[in-house]
C-alpha cells in the first residue's frame, strides 16, 4: 500500500463519515460545518487526481462561499438553532432503502465492468503543464469557450433572479 | 496506485447518502445540503474518469468547473426562495409546505 493508496482511504474516511453526520445532525449549522468538511475531503481527492486548480476552487468557491451561505440561510430562517420535532420527515425507511438500493444497484453495475482495475497513465507534459492546458481549454473558441460564457451568463441570472426572489416587495 | 474503482465506490455511496438527505429530511435549508453532496458525487466522478481517461483532452475538468457553477448558481436561488418562503409562511419544514398540494 502506497502513500496515494493511505490518503485516499483517510480522505474517503472523512467524506463518508461528515456525509452521514450532515443528513443525520439536528443542529442545521453544525451539518453545514460537517458539509465543510466533506468538501475538504473532496478537495484533498482531487489534489490526489492532480486536478490542482480544481482542488483551489473548490475550497474557495464550495467552502468560501457556498457554505458560507448555507450558515447565512440557517441564521435567517430559524428562530432555534435546535428545532424541536423530528428531523426526519414519515417516510424515511423508504428514503433509506432507497439510498441502499442504489447504491448497491450502482455497485452490481460496475462489477460487471472491466475497467475497474484501471490505473492513470502518464501525464503527457507533467502535472504542471495541466494548468496552462486548462486556461485553454476554457478560453479557446474551439474548445469550451461557448459553455464558459453560458456558465457566466446563468451566474449572472442566477444573481439577478435570487435577488429579486429575497426582496422585500412592501 | 489507486485503481478506478475505488473513486466510483466512493462517490456511490456519497451519492447514495445524499439521495437519503434530499429525500428524508424535512427542513428545506437540509435538503440542498444534501444535494450539494450528491453534486459533489458527481463531480469525484467526472474528475476521476478524466484522470483515468485521455488527460490530453480537459473536457472532464471544464465539465466539473461546469457542475461548480451550476451548484453555486442552484444554491443562491434556492435559499432566497427558502427565505421568501420563511418570510411569507413563518417555516421552512418542506412537510407544511403544501400549498400546490391538492
Amino acid at each position: 500500500m502506497d502513500a496515494s493508496q493511505v490518503i485516499f482511504i483517510l480522505s474517503a474516511a472523512l467524506i463518508i463519515a461528515s456525509a452521514v453526520m450532515v443528513v443525520s445532525t439536528r443542529n442545521l449549522i453544525q451539518a453545514a460545518l460537517w458539509l465543510i468538511a466533506t468538501l475538504f475531503g473532496v478537495a484533498i481527492l482531487y489534489a490526489v487526481l492532480d486536478a490542482g486548480f480544481l482542488a483551489v476552487v473548490q475550497v474557495v468557491v464550495y467552502i468560501g462561499a457556498i457554505a458560507i451561505m448555507f450558515i447565512f440561510a440557517v441564521m435567517l430562517t430559524s428562530k432555534d438553532m435546535r428545532d424541536k420535532g423530528p428531523q426526519v420527515n414519515a417516510s424515511w425507511p423508504g428514503a433509506a432503502l432507497l439510498g441502499l438500493l442504489t447504491f448497491g444497484g450502482i455497485f452490481v453495475i460496475l462489477s460487471k465492468w472491466d475497467g475497474l482495475g484501471k490505473l492513470p497513465g502518464e501525464i503527457p507534459g507533467g502535472a504542471d503543464a495541466l494548468l496552462a492546458k486548462l486556461g485553454v481549454a476554457l478560453t479557446s473558441p474551439e474548445l469550451f469557450v461557448l459553455p464558459f460564457e453560458v456558465a457566466s451568463i446563468l451566474l449572472l441570472a442566477a444573481l439577478i433572479g435570487s435577488v429579486y426572489v429575497a426582496m422585500n416587495k412592501k | 496506485m489507486i485503481p478506478l474503482s475505488w473513486y466510483l465506490y466512493l462517490s456511490a455511496a456519497l451519492f447514495s447518502i445524499g439521495l437519503f438527505g434530499v429525500l428524508a429530511r424535512r427542513n428545506a435549508v437540509a435538503i440542498l445540503l444534501s444535494v450539494e453532496l450528491m453534486l459533489n458525487a458527481v463531480n469525484i466522478n467526472l474528475v476521476a474518469f478524466w484522470r483515468y481517461g485521455n488527460t490530453a483532452s480537459m473536457a472532464g475538468q471544464v465539465f466539473a468547473i461546469i457542475v461548480f457553477a451550476v451548484a453555486a448558481a442552484e444554491v443562491a436561488v434556492g435559499l432566497s426562495l427558502i427565505y421568501s418562503i420563511y418570510r411569507r409562511r413563518n417555516t421552512v419544514i418542506a412537510d407544511e409546505l403544501d400549498l400546490m398540494k391538492w
